[in-house]
């Protein structure tokens, strides 16, 4: 048994609790609003009592229902019905409804490329002005400048991710003595210390992910572009106002390399295109690999389908147990931060579907749900309290005290490139051998003109 | 309270469901009827342009709305840009044919345009007539028959729980073919990875899906053929063989080629396999596919179009075989 | 002739037939079967599997280290809290989108295809060889379109041709677009059938008087049944197991959602929840195969001769 397993069932028990309470309740006092609830916080949004909001999204089970969860009382006390529709075919589905004259009330972007495109359908609602000056309040500037098109914002940020992470058995580490390297060059050294030791496999990776296959390179890439390059050249490559086949990324790719295509770190170079996501992490809990470089998420897919325990970086003694180091810089004290995030956006003015936008920017919302496990995001009113699990503490710290923050930069590019030809070309990088000459060129002849 | 409430809104909205489910089969129905009841009671001058009325026009309506006026609405899109605000003439066409990736693409969708019809048909075929001598055929065309019953989603799990491959010599393998391989005495190499191989072996796929469907149509016209005619050719003491060549396969070669035609225009469309198998990645990716990345991934549905329209191209010849067979067809009755 | 006799010929033939049939060729069918089972077999274990043993070892090592579980099961049936409704809710929508989405398009296809092939009219070469060639442009093209058309209506300038009619949300959408994508297919195989006619059997109930709508229901009708019958299992299974249709004209009501959208929902927002899709696999997988047992009593040989009257 699992620990999310354990935590889903917990979850079950106390809803059915809840629901036996409901009824009794129910029954013997009459009106009195059956669950005691105090629904004073909840005064910014009322007035809008009976409407019901669809928030749709690419976030299915079983994090819909922990979403769902957390808008139980907003529904009590506003009389709000809010729907949270989750697809795995979100991202080709919004464009049709959307067109098609059936858009939902509110989206959940994962990506700012599809929020442009939407917007630019003309369809889309700005976000409120109270959602604006909320968003002012409790994000920085950057994160409610992805929700900006063309200075107009739109969509404020929901849930938050940090990428720049090597995932590994604080166990192993113990037992072979290794310790955390700080640079990039420690980080190889030890690598080539795991790899002469012959024990495990240093690294394992993983490129697999069906249609969106490459995904994993492309953070790589971004990930080292804000290591071996600074910020602005980050900016530079994201926006294409520097080729993608300029001198300065072939450097990164070629850093990559040193890691992604070294048969002595990662075994058959070629498997990674075929492994998922999934799989690669599961080296770490099996003890057949050292390290794996994976954003925050990985950790609760590891615990829930490969029985992996997120500890602390102390619990040196957990069978299975795992945690995280920051991925180095270049130098110790450069410190950078990959993340992603999601961005909700309206395609309905109504009071109901403002009153959801406004509802999810506020630290109340943002608590309520990190309390719930598994998830957290960079809204400034959020109490790290209240984030239990130690990996998401932790990202949570790096998101407040990183030097330098960007947004995962393939999702900020034009779809054609970032949700195409980047991904495909990573992966023939691996799966092919493909040179580093050709993946680039092919990468900047595919970037959409105009 | 709240929770039983609930509980009667959800049987109420049973009820209404099944309700109206009910009325719409029996309102359809009785429309039918009563056009057949009116019809018939018309006189003979009424009745020829009434025939075409009822037969014919709820399908060339239906047809039009949902098949003919998004072809053309396509065909319009492939000469305007990405988004179908501005007219670019034949770029989108200039795009397809100049991608360096396209002639990979167009090989493979050639492969799976040959391969696949003729491999499903003749499996569907070969278990039709075998079947058809069986006492109890039921067991064994349930079993051909059941991959179509798993949707796509299912299918895609099952295969991986045949290609998967695990490049760590230490850890089990859980793919099949893999472990097929060992036990044989092989190593196991990265199959989905290996170009050409991995193509075919997405076509096995659809050739496992597709089978059924050829069975299922082909069993039902071997069924059709008259007694008399078998019985004569038995009563000639034609062998099994010289049977199934010279009187079952030229009896139903008008099925046949109408099988074979469905099947490869599946094929042709074919994009879901791909997709979750391989993401088009290691040189597996068909013209479908490209199309669907373009239209919504890309969100570019200029180049989407274009795609889709030179599909339509591909599948003329097709179209020239069954005006030829059915001309031909005709002439002979 | 009349039906007894014709029975007892069957009869004869039958057992013509029987003494005729190879215990090779049974053979044969029976290894193919197996060889095709073997995928769908490996599934069917893997559903009663845990989760972190999928992942970690082959599906056929627990036919020597058996360890089995119902929880992915119980997951797919019974879990869902909150607003998400119970699984019955789901089947009863499919059930709702998919008697209608299959007996539409085939009553009006066989329609169609009986005009095709017995009318004589200009243009119906071109008409029929349309539909087949317009078959290949994919589903994925139509969606917007149709969209706009059962949302919105059909305007011309500030003419509306077709009023919208305020469907969005029921199950009309979803049966007109079924009826719609089903239609091509279900004509050219129809077709195919009906075409097929003897010649003098028509024409002889032509001479008899029968008009063509007599003849349909006379004897084209009850001729075409085992034609009808394997397109309706095949119309049945593409709207059971459809994803897209049912997401895109849906509009987003969990209210008329059917099984597969639940189940996809169920499949985890990355992916990795294989114990809980080969389950749900398993769950969609037995009406289906249920309905095909159903109709199989109508591919039998003499059903059609049998059913000639007169």
């Amino acid at each position: 048994m699992t620990a999310t397993l354990r935590r889903r069932r917990f979850i079950l028990a106390t809803s059915a609790f809840a629901a036996l309470t409901l009824i009794l309740s129910g029954c013997s006092s009459s009106d009195d609003s059956a669950s005691g609830a105090n629904c004073d916080a909840y005064e910014a949004y009322q007035g809008n009592d009976g409407s019901e909001i669809e928030i749709y999204s690419s976030i299915r089970s079983p994090e819909a229902e922990i979403y769902q969860e957390s808008f139980a009382e907003f529904e009590e006390c506003t009389g709000i019905t809010i729907n949270w529709n989750g697809t795995a075919e979100f991202e080709a589905q919004l464009p049709v409804r959307v067109e098609g004259g059936t858009a939902p009330d509110l989206a959940v972007f994962p990506q700012p490329g599809l929020l442009k495109a939407m917007v630019a359908t003309g369809k889309m609602v700005p976000a409120s002005d109270d959602v604006s000056a909320a968003a002012d309040e409790y994000y920085g500037a950057d994160w409610k400048a992805y929700g900006t098109v063309d200075g107009t914002f739109y969509a404020a940020p929901l849930g938050a991710n940090v990428k720049s992470f090597v995932w590994y058995s604080p166990k192993t580490f113990a037992d072979n003595g290794w310790t955390i390297p700080t640079t990039w060059s420690e980080l190889l050294a030890l690598s080539d210390q795991i790899a002469s030791e012959g024990k495990v496999q240093p690294w394992c990776v993983g490129f697999g992910s069906g249609d969106a296959t490459g995904w994993v390179g492309t953070d790589w890439m971004e990930d080292l572009m804000l290591r071996v390059n600074d910020a602005a050249t980050y900016d530079a490559w994201v926006n294409h106002t520097m080729p993608f086949n300029d001198a300065k990324v072939a450097a990164v790719l070629k850093e990559a390399g040193k890691i992604l295509k070294n048969p002595k770190y990662v075994g058959n170079v070629s498997a990674i295109a075929t492994t998922t996501f999934q799989e690669g992490g599961a080296g770490l809990v099996d003890g057949s690999c050292a390290m794996h470089r994976q954003a925050s998420f990985i950790g609760g897919i590891l615990s829930a389908d490969y029985g992996a325990t997120i500890v602390t970086p102390e619990d040196t003694d957990v069978e299975g147990g795992i945690t995280t180091f920051y991925f180095p810089g270049v130098t110790a004290d450069q410190r950078p931060a990959l993340g992603g995030g999601e961005f909700v956006g309206a395609f309905n003015d109504s009071g109901a579907a403002q009153a959801v936008q406004l509802y999810l920017t506020s630290p109340e919302w943002n608590n309520k749900k990190a309390a719930l496990g598994g998830w957290f995001s960079a809204n400034k009113g959020l109490d790290v309290a209240n984030v239990a699990d130690p990996v998401n503490k932790n990202a949570v710290e790096i998101l407040k005290s990183a030097t330098t923050f960007r947004f995962d930069g393939s999702d900020a590019m034009p779809a054609a490139v970032g949700a195409g030809s980047f991904w495909k070309e990573m992966t023939a990088w691996v799966a092919e051998n493909k040179s580093d000459k050709a993946v680039l060129d092919a990468i900047e002849k595919s970037w959409p003109k105009s | 309270m709240l929770e039983v409430a609930a509980r009667q809104t959800q049987l109420e909205q049973a009820f209404s469901k099944l309700t109206g489910l009910v009325l719409t089969v029996l309102i359809f129905a009785l429309l039918v009827m009563l056009a057949f009841w009116l019809a018939e009671r018309a006189s003979e001058k009424i009745q020829r342009y009434v025939k075409y009325l009822l037969f014919l026009t709820p399908a060339l309506v239906f047809l039009f709305i949902g098949l003919i006026g998004p072809a053309l609405r396509t065909l319009y899109l492939s000469f305007r840009d990405a988004r179908g605000d501005n007219f670019v003439g034949l770029e989108n066409y200039h795009w397809a044919f100049t991608q360096p990736e396209i002639l990979e693409v167009l090989k493979n969708t050639g492969i799976w345009m040959v391969v696949a019809p003729l491999a499903s048909t003749g499996f569907g075929l070969t278990i039709a007539v075998l079947t058809d001598r069986m006492r109890r055929p039921g067991l064994v065309k349930s079993l051909i028959f059941m991959p179509m019953a798993i949707s796509f989603v299912g299918a895609g799990i099952i295969w991986k729980f045949v290609y998967q491959f695990q490049p760590n010599d230490r850890v089990a393998e859980i793919g099949l073919l893999s472990q097929i391989a060992e036990w044989l005495g092989f190593v196991p190499t990265n199959w989905i990875l290996t170009s050409p191989l991995n193509t075919f072996l997405l076509i096995i796929v659809f050739v496992w899906i597709q089978t059924g469907f050829a069975m299922v149509v082909l069993s039902a016209a071997i069924k059709a053929i008259p007694d008399e005619i078998l019985e004569a050719s038995m009563l000639d003491g034609a062998s099994g063989w010289k049977r199934f060549s010279k009187v079952t396969v030229p009896m139903i070669r008008g099925t046949i080629i109408v099988v074979l035609s469905t099947i490869t225009i599946g094929a042709l469309k074919v994009f879901d396999i791909i997709r979750t198998m391989t993401g088009g990645n290691f040189k597996t990716s068909v013209i479908a596919n490209e199309m669907y990345n373009q239209s919504f991934r890309a969100l570019n549905y200029g180049t989407g179009s274009a795609l889709a329209i030179i599909l339509f191209i591909g599948v003329l010849p097709l179209v020239a075989y069954n005006v030829v067979h059915l001309r031909r067809e005709r002439a002979e009755r | 002739m009349t039906n007894i006799l014709k029975r007892k010929k069957v009869r004869d033939i039958e057992s013509v037939k029987t003494h005729l049939s190879s215990p090779w060729a049974s053979f044969a069918a029976i290894l193919l079967a197996t060889i095709w089972t073997i995928p769908t077999f490996g599934l069917f274990v893997t559903s009663f599997r845990p989760s972190t043993g999928i992942n970690t070892s082959g599906w056929w090592t627990v036919l020597t280290k058996p360890e089995f579980t119902l929880e992915n099961y119980s997951r797919v049936l019974f879990e869902g809290r909150g607003a998400t409704p119970p699984l019955s809710q789901y089947f009863l929508n499919t059930f709702a989108i998919v008697v209608p989405s299959t007996i539409i398009p085939i009553t009006i296809a066989i329609f169609a295809a009986y005009a095709i092939a017995w009318f004589d009219f200009k243009g119906r070469n071109f008409i029929f060889f349309s539909i087949f060639a317009l078959q290949v442009i994919p589903l994925q093209m139509s969606l917007i379109p149709l969209l706009q058309l059962f949302s919105g209506g059909l305007h011309i300038g500030s003419v509306t041709v077709i009023p919208s009619f305020g469907i969005t949300g029921t199950f009309i959408p979803i049966w007109l677009a079924h009826t719609m994508f089903g239609l091509p297919l279900a004509i050219f195989l129809l077709h195919n059938f009906i075409a097929q006619l003897p010649r003098e059997l028509i024409e002889a109930a032509r001479v008899d008087g029968a008009d063509y709508f007599k003849l349909f229901r006379q004897i084209v009708l009850p001729l075409s049944i085992p034609a009808i019958a394997s397109f309706a299992i095949f119309q049945f299974l593409w709207v059971w197991n459809d994803l897209l249709v049912a997401l895109t004209f849906g509009g987003g009501k969990r209210e008329i959602a059917p099984l597969m959208v639940r189940l996809a929902e169920m499949t985890g927002t990355r992916g990795g929840d294989w114990e809980l899709l080969t389950a749900g696999a398993f769950v969609s997988i037995l009406v289906p195969v249920a309905v095909f047992f159903a109709l199989q009593r109508y591919f039998v040989r003499g059903l059609l001769a049998g059913s000639v009257k007169g």
